[in-house]
């Protein structure tokens, strides 16, 4: 899978063109005044962009603050030179995924479950994603919610009439990896 | 008029009511949905985080299979996210031809093709622009005197702005006027709820939770077109609330299943019943007083 991928120089490639792209910003903290989880991350998406101009990857790496982002694509739309910031926010998760670890392990959760299954399992995606956690805190916050969709009939058996549909995908997706 | 449906996952698993009601008001309007055969999951806003081929390649294969079985026919999705999902990757594939390529290549394997141009569109635009006149003749049980905020969230008009203002969007109120229902005029239509931060950082995703159910006070009920926006809306009100400080309360519905109730289905046809945070008029509705909303 791809994810492996993200050790290489390849994905410091893609970050080096996502900094390059991103000299174009002024500065302006449109894009800070605009996020709505603004308040939950270490600094502000203005100063992330400024320290990826720098060079400063692994002050950006180490930060949450790409973490807490919603894909709102606020950002995107109001920046007045028109970068691709939730792109760069993607890139910045996509290069950190590779390193594994807790911030990412919902989407790897996610994408292992499509992998599996071909749709989406509500119930086995959020077994897997809070195990991976092993933080019974954390699995005890969602306890409430799980009885709330219990009782109103919304949790649902996983079905396993699409699994493995798209192993042909992967698999070519691999090979073509493996090749190049 | 024909469309080539894809309810995605959550339309099939937690949020079977958006699915239901949605086949059956574009239906009663006059609609023909054809589900795409064997379509899956289309990546949400999960899988280009980790990948950002796949994040093409899995709206990709629904958009070859919906060409294949249905062609000509526009793709429908009544969710946010497989609906930006499903645009992205047809404009990515017309814009980047060896990215059009690469996937082609990876369809290949199940002798899949990508034909295109697709055209995507979200529920709301349909009802918009396909149907915009029809909604009021099929209104025959006017939810007069019902206050609803309408909700919009992020990714149906971020970062494409197709068919509203992703500023200020307010293609709903034809709708909700047609369906004799009030507007609750407010400024959170378009912010967002969260989505998926409400599992990896849910503080974030309550604050903006309790902002959106704190503006919508005086409202009957907030209307929904997404399966997420509307299980944040719902689910978390009790731990917002001690977020913020404050008791905050909602009812929460899909645009369908309000649309319906105006077209006189029962809140029972409606599935009400799947809905955890209803109050006053809406209590009252899935209790089956189909007409509480019109007082006598």
């Amino acid at each position: 899978m791809s994810t492996e991928l993200h050790d290489s120089a390849s994905a410091r490639a893609e970050l080096d063109a996502i900094a390059d792209n991103l000299r174009a910003c002024m500065q302006c903290g449109t894009c800070s005044a605009s996020c709505p989880n603004v308040h939950f991350m270490d600094f502000t998406p203005r100063r992330m962009w400024r320290l990826m101009t720098l060079g400063r990857y692994d002050e950006v790496l180490n930060s949450k603050t790409f973490w807490s982002c919603s894909a709102c694509y606020t950002c995107t739309l109001r920046c007045p030179r028109g970068l691709p910031l939730t792109e760069a926010v993607y890139a910045l998760k996509r290069y950190a995924a590779g390193n594994k670890g807790k911030h990412s392990a919902f989407y790897r959760a996610f994408l292992d479950n499509v992998q599996r299954n071909g749709r989406v399992q509500e119930s086995t995606l959020m077994a897997r994603y809070l195990a991976e956690m092993r933080s019974p805190s954390k699995a005890l916050g969602f306890v409430p919610v799980g009885l709330k969709l219990l009782r109103a009939g919304k949790l649902h058996p996983p079905g396993s009439e699409y699994k493995g549909v798209l192993k042909p995908m992967f698999d070519a997706e691999r090979n073509m990896e493996d090749r190049s | 008029m024909k469309y080539a449906y894809y309810p995605g996952c959550s339309l099939r698993e937690s949020a079977r009511e958006y699915d239901d009601t949605t086949r059956i008001v574009l239906e009663a309007l006059g609609a023909e949905l054809v589900e795409i055969p064997g379509w899956t999951c289309c990546g949400a806003a999960a899988v280009e985080a980790v990948d950002r081929t796949m994040a093409v390649a899995l709206p990709a294969r629904n958009l070859a299979l919906a060409g294949t079985h249905i062609p000509e026919a526009d793709v429908l999705a009544p969710c946010s996210a497989c609906y930006l999902n499903l645009l992205k990757a047809a404009r990515r594939i017309d814009d980047d031809h060896e990215l059009h390529r690469h996937i082609a290549g990876l369809l290949q394997a199940e002798g899949l093709e990508l034909a295109g141009p697709y055209r995507v569109r979200h529920l709301l635009d349909v009802l918009n622009n396909d149907f915009a006149d029809s909604v009021t003749e099929h209104v025959t049980t006017p939810l007069e005197g019902l206050r609803i905020a309408p909700y919009y969230g992020c990714q149906i008009l971020r970062p494409y702005a197709v068919f509203d203002d992703p500023e200020w969007p307010r293609s709903m109120e034809p709708v909700i006027t047609a369906m004799g229902a009030e507007i609750h005029d407010w400024a959170m239509g378009a912010h967002c709820c969260g989505a998926s931060l409400m599992v990896t950082d849910k503080e974030a995703a309550l604050s903006s939770v309790f902002s959106i159910l704190e503006a919508a006070e005086g409202a009957d009920v907030i209307a929904t077109v997404c399966p997420l926006c509307q299980m944040n809306l719902e689910m978390y009100q009790d731990e917002a609330s001690r977020l913020g400080g404050r008791r905050v309360h909602a009812s929460v519905l899909y645009l369908p299943q309000l649309m319906g109730l105006a077209f006189g289905f029962s809140g029972q046809r409606m599935q009400l019943g799947k809905n955890v945070a209803l109050s006053g008029t809406m209590a009252n509705m899935a209790a089956g007083s189909n007409r509480a909303a019109a007082p006598a």
